[in-house]
């Protein structure tokens, strides 16, 4: 299945109720095949991101060998080893917008605009991360071996 | 509440609760059962626990004469630890001249207002929360007893509704975590299963007493939604909810959180 994130964003596609998307890219099964931006991944940018309790809000709830352990959440999976057990192109996809394979999922849709209710202004019409910076993240996931 | 996309935004809603489940009678906890053994020894003892100072200063603004009749609340209601026994476990309550829920806070306010002619304190100001302490801790050791009103029934489902809601930015519920992941850790804390046992309460993160509102504000930021403001409608409504999904625990106030 190959779906046109940017054509349901426009409203060519039959989007779903919830569906949230704003920037272009293309989903093959449970994977974002091409890389979200023309330039080179930065891995230590994408540590860096890992780590910001802030910006990507990563560690809150996931525990992994990116930053300091008595500050990491538990509520989602640990993504120690998760370049073992995804590739890069899984990754990206669940990084981007994990709705898309599981609607329930705790996780919110980094590349996606929230469409649900009461969004503070400060975030309105925004997604959560940009692509490069998602890009970076997916870049320095992958190389998370066992 | 907005009616736009009113059927897209239910099936988001059903989407989004599909795994909150309430949390059984027998596995409630407070709080206090998630904090470090230093912290529960600050609430234990009232020469330690900070929240102590408020209900002091809302002791002596019990007590003190003020507005046009020079009336203090202890001039009508006489000694709190008789007459206020018991009061703040069944807060939010109905009240009859607005016809509309009450939270405690907004009690004292009115009472301000009607007996003694002053104007309201301002929410989450030092005064209101000292007063609002000094009345909840009147009750400390009592269990919480929401008033069996039927005319609060729909505020209590309002609330319910705004607890299982996903929201924000980040498309959280209340429940997302305090029903579904209570016993997990949020970038490394106690996530807890937010039962307002010991409201208003010193939070050590905010260095000062703190109302429940302040607190499901907090949550609201957190998941980038616009909070709702202080003393409306729909905060009460999340403060009736709580206290009936926290009914019969017992009344810590003024507690002490991290």
């Amino acid at each position: 299945m190959i779906v046109v994130f940017l054509a349901m964003f426009m409203g060519l596609g039959v989007a779903p109720a919830c569906a949230q998307a704003t920037i272009a890219f293309q989903v093959r099964g449970d994977t974002i095949p091409e890389p979200l931006v023309a330039r080179a991944a930065d891995a230590s940018n994408g540590a860096r991101l890992m780590a910001d309790r802030h910006r990507s809000l990563c560690v809150l709830c996931h525990a992994g060998p990116f930053s300091e352990p008595h500050m990491q959440g538990n509520i989602a999976p640990n993504l120690k080893g998760l370049g073992s057990r995804l590739s890069a192109a899984q990754i990206r996809l669940r990084v981007a917008n994990i709705k898309a394979i599981n609607p329930d999922s705790l996780m919110p849709a980094y590349l996606a605009i929230a469409d649900g209710i009461d969004i503070a202004e400060a975030w309105r019409g925004k997604t959560i991360l940009d692509p490069g910076e998602v890009e970076d993240i997916v870049a320095y996931l992958a190389t998370l071996k066992e | 509440m907005r009616s736009a996309g009113l059927g897209a935004a239910l099936l988001c809603v059903l989407i989004g609760t599909a795994r909150a489940a309430e949390i059984p009678a027998a596995q409630r906890q407070s709080g206090s059962a998630f904090m470090s053994e230093a912290t529960r020894a600050m609430q234990a003892d009232d020469t330690s626990n900070p929240g102590m100072l408020s209900v002091l200063e809302g002791s002596a603004l019990w007590n003190a004469p003020a507005g046009k009749a020079a009336k203090s609340c202890a001039s009508c209601h006489g000694e709190a630890t008789a007459s206020m026994r018991g009061v703040a476990a069944s807060y939010p309550a109905y009240d009859e001249r607005t016809a509309s829920p009450i939270d405690l806070a907004g009690r004292i306010n009115a009472c301000r207002q009607e007996h003694q002619g002053l104007e309201p304190f301002r929410r989450e100001s030092a005064e209101l929360l000292a007063l609002t302490a000094f009345v909840g801790n009147q009750s400390r050791g009592l269990p919480i007893l929401p008033p069996n009103d039927p005319r609060l029934a729909p505020h209590l489902a309002l609330g319910k509704e705004i607890f299982d809601r996903r929201r924000g930015q980040l498309d959280l519920s209340c429940a997302s975590c305090h029903n579904d992941n209570w016993s997990g850790r949020l970038g490394g804390s106690p996530i807890t299963q937010a039962h307002p046992t010991g409201y208003p309460l010193y939070r050590l993160e905010w260095q000062a007493l703190g109302s429940l509102q302040r607190r499901v504000r907090n949550c609201m930021v957190g998941v980038r939604a616009k909070p709702f403001e202080y003393g409306a409608q729909e905060l009460i409504a999340v403060e009736i909810y709580l206290n009936q999904r926290a009914a019969g625990m017992n009344l810590e106030t003024p507690a002490v959180r991290p």
